[in-house]
């Protein structure tokens, strides 16, 4: 029981895929400026990565080495399609604001990095938990950020004004910059530095130091 | 593990994989095409009744289409073009074909859109029997992005009755505001020609009410002078003789 509860829950802050891990940023930047968005972003990538998890378990015992990859490749390309071709018949308006990004979780390292990392070493229940986990993870931070930019760049969640805007006879002056890809950054950032300085045991040890170039009094 | 590296076992597990893989593709392509063909449909109606102000939420889109009358009009011309479908044409794909579109010379191609497509699908709304309004389909470049759109007519050809963009890739914020409610509010009313010349368009700041132009002037949009620029050619493109011109005339006078 305890390592089903560790297998799902590790990933959202222990070993968190985006802020430990550094994987999966790009479409982190690019689908958080609106919560509605993300969520589905988030449903469509956990479960991506749960059942490539499953499926890439299932038949580890007889996937050749030498062409592993392109058989991980297959299955989760399989899955992002069928994704995709849900997400156009039942949520057309969200899919077409996704729009490239529900194929690219094709490339989405996290995807791969489970399969390959996990799923062919371990039987399918554990692997398709673990790919709920870290697909919790993925969407822990997500969620953050789309909340983040969605309520202090447009003043709205989920589409509902919270904050009214002066364009539209409010108070609020809404921050452009959030509603760009960039702020993610920075925002990820902040996210990795404040979870490091409460778990010091996440903080890399440096690979290397820098020499100094002068010995203290030399330069005067 | 080591009898999985054999090149049999190798050929045999990537066919089978391709197969059932191949197959649980194609069969949700095929089961969900319906569904999405409606929605593919249903969000072309939603926009064409939004550009044109018609757009009721409380009512069913297929409804309030039921007014509207989609036909081909021979751009070259001026005139309806029945023979073509207009459920069959694909007016972005003639765009870009040499054999359905004209090259456009530097100084007409005020949109920057390289090629002018021969027909385009305009859409009639009747009220109780009347022509009410005239919806034409407009693209043009902004500062980043074609911006795909509707402009919405009055019947009398010479006043707007909505603008409004589906598709761009404008920053948003800045020339994303095109799709502002407040900004696409100030449209509604305006005059399109003045003298026989297209005359409407954006200026910098906010238009003086009492000037004489008025009536042939928008906002600009604030930080995005570019977009501005790309909205206000676009409508002089497609409201110009290289454009509708010749079809609003002809439907004026009756003779289109």
């Amino acid at each position: 029981m305890e390592s089903i509860k560790e297998t799902l829950t590790g990933p959202i802050i222990k070993n968190n895929p985006i802020a430990l891990q550094i994987l999966g940023i790009c479409s982190a930047l690019a689908v958080t400026s609106s919560l509605q968005v993300t969520m589905v972003m988030c449903i469509a990538l956990t479960s991506v990565t749960a059942f490539s998890n499953l499926g890439v378990s299932l038949i580890r015992k007889h996937i050749p080495g030498s062409i592993r990859i392109i058989v991980q490749m297959v299955i989760i390309a399989s899955l992002v399609i069928l994704v995709d071709q849900l997400l156009k018949a039942y949520a057309y308006a969200i899919s077409k604001q996704l729009s490239v990004f529900v194929g690219l979780i094709i490339t989405n390292c996290i995807v791969m990095g489970r399969a390959e990392a996990f799923a062919m070493k371990n039987p399918p229940l554990a692997s398709f938990l673990d790919g709920i986990g870290n697909g919790l993870g993925y969407s822990a931070v997500l969620i953050t950020l789309a909340v983040i930019r969605e309520l202090f760049g447009s003043g709205k969640l989920f589409g509902f004004e919270i904050l009214p805007l002066v364009t539209d006879g409010g108070w609020y002056v809404p921050n452009g910059l959030l509603l760009l890809p960039p702020s993610a950054f920075f925002l990820i950032g902040l996210i990795i530095w404040g979870l490091r300085s409460v778990r010091k045991e996440q903080v890399e040890s440096p690979e290397y130091r820098l020499a100094k170039h002068t010995a203290a009094g030399e330069g005067v | 593990m080591s009898g999985n590296d054999s090149i049999k076992k190798i050929l045999t597990v990537a066919v089978l994989l391709c197969v059932v893989c191949a197959v649980f593709v194609s069969t949700a392509a095929v089961m969900l095409k319906p569904a999405q063909e409606a929605n593919k449909s249903l969000d072309r109606k939603r926009n064409i009744l939004a550009a044109a102000g018609l757009l009721e939420a409380d009512a069913s889109v297929e409804e309030q289409f039921a007014r509207v009358t989609s036909r081909v009009v021979d751009l070259r011309s001026g005139e309806f073009a029945d023979d073509i479908d207009p459920a069959n044409y694909d007016q972005r794909k003639a765009a870009k074909d040499p054999a359905m579109s004209e090259k456009l010379t530097p100084e007409d191609d005020l949109a920057k859109i390289g090629r002018r497509e021969n027909y385009a699908v305009v859409y009639l709304v009747e009220h109780e029997g009347e022509l009410d309004k005239v919806i034409l389909p407009v693209h043009g470049y902004g500062l980043w992005s074609t911006l795909y759109g509707f402009l919405a007519l009055e019947s009398d050809g010479n006043t707007v009755a909505g603008l409004g963009f589906y598709e761009h890739g404008e920053t948003p914020g800045l020339g994303g505001e095109v799709d502002n409610p407040n900004w696409k509010r100030l449209w509604p009313g305006k005059k399109v020609y003045r003298d026989g010349d297209v005359a409407i368009g954006l200026v910098k700041g906010a238009v003086d009410h009492n000037s004489a132009n008025a009536p042939w002037q928008v906002d600009g949009l604030s930080g995005a002078t570019l977009t501005s620029k790309g909205v206000t050619n676009l409508v002089h493109f497609w409201l110009g003789e290289d454009g509708y011109a010749p079809f609003l005339n002809k439907l004026k006078s009756g003779e289109a």
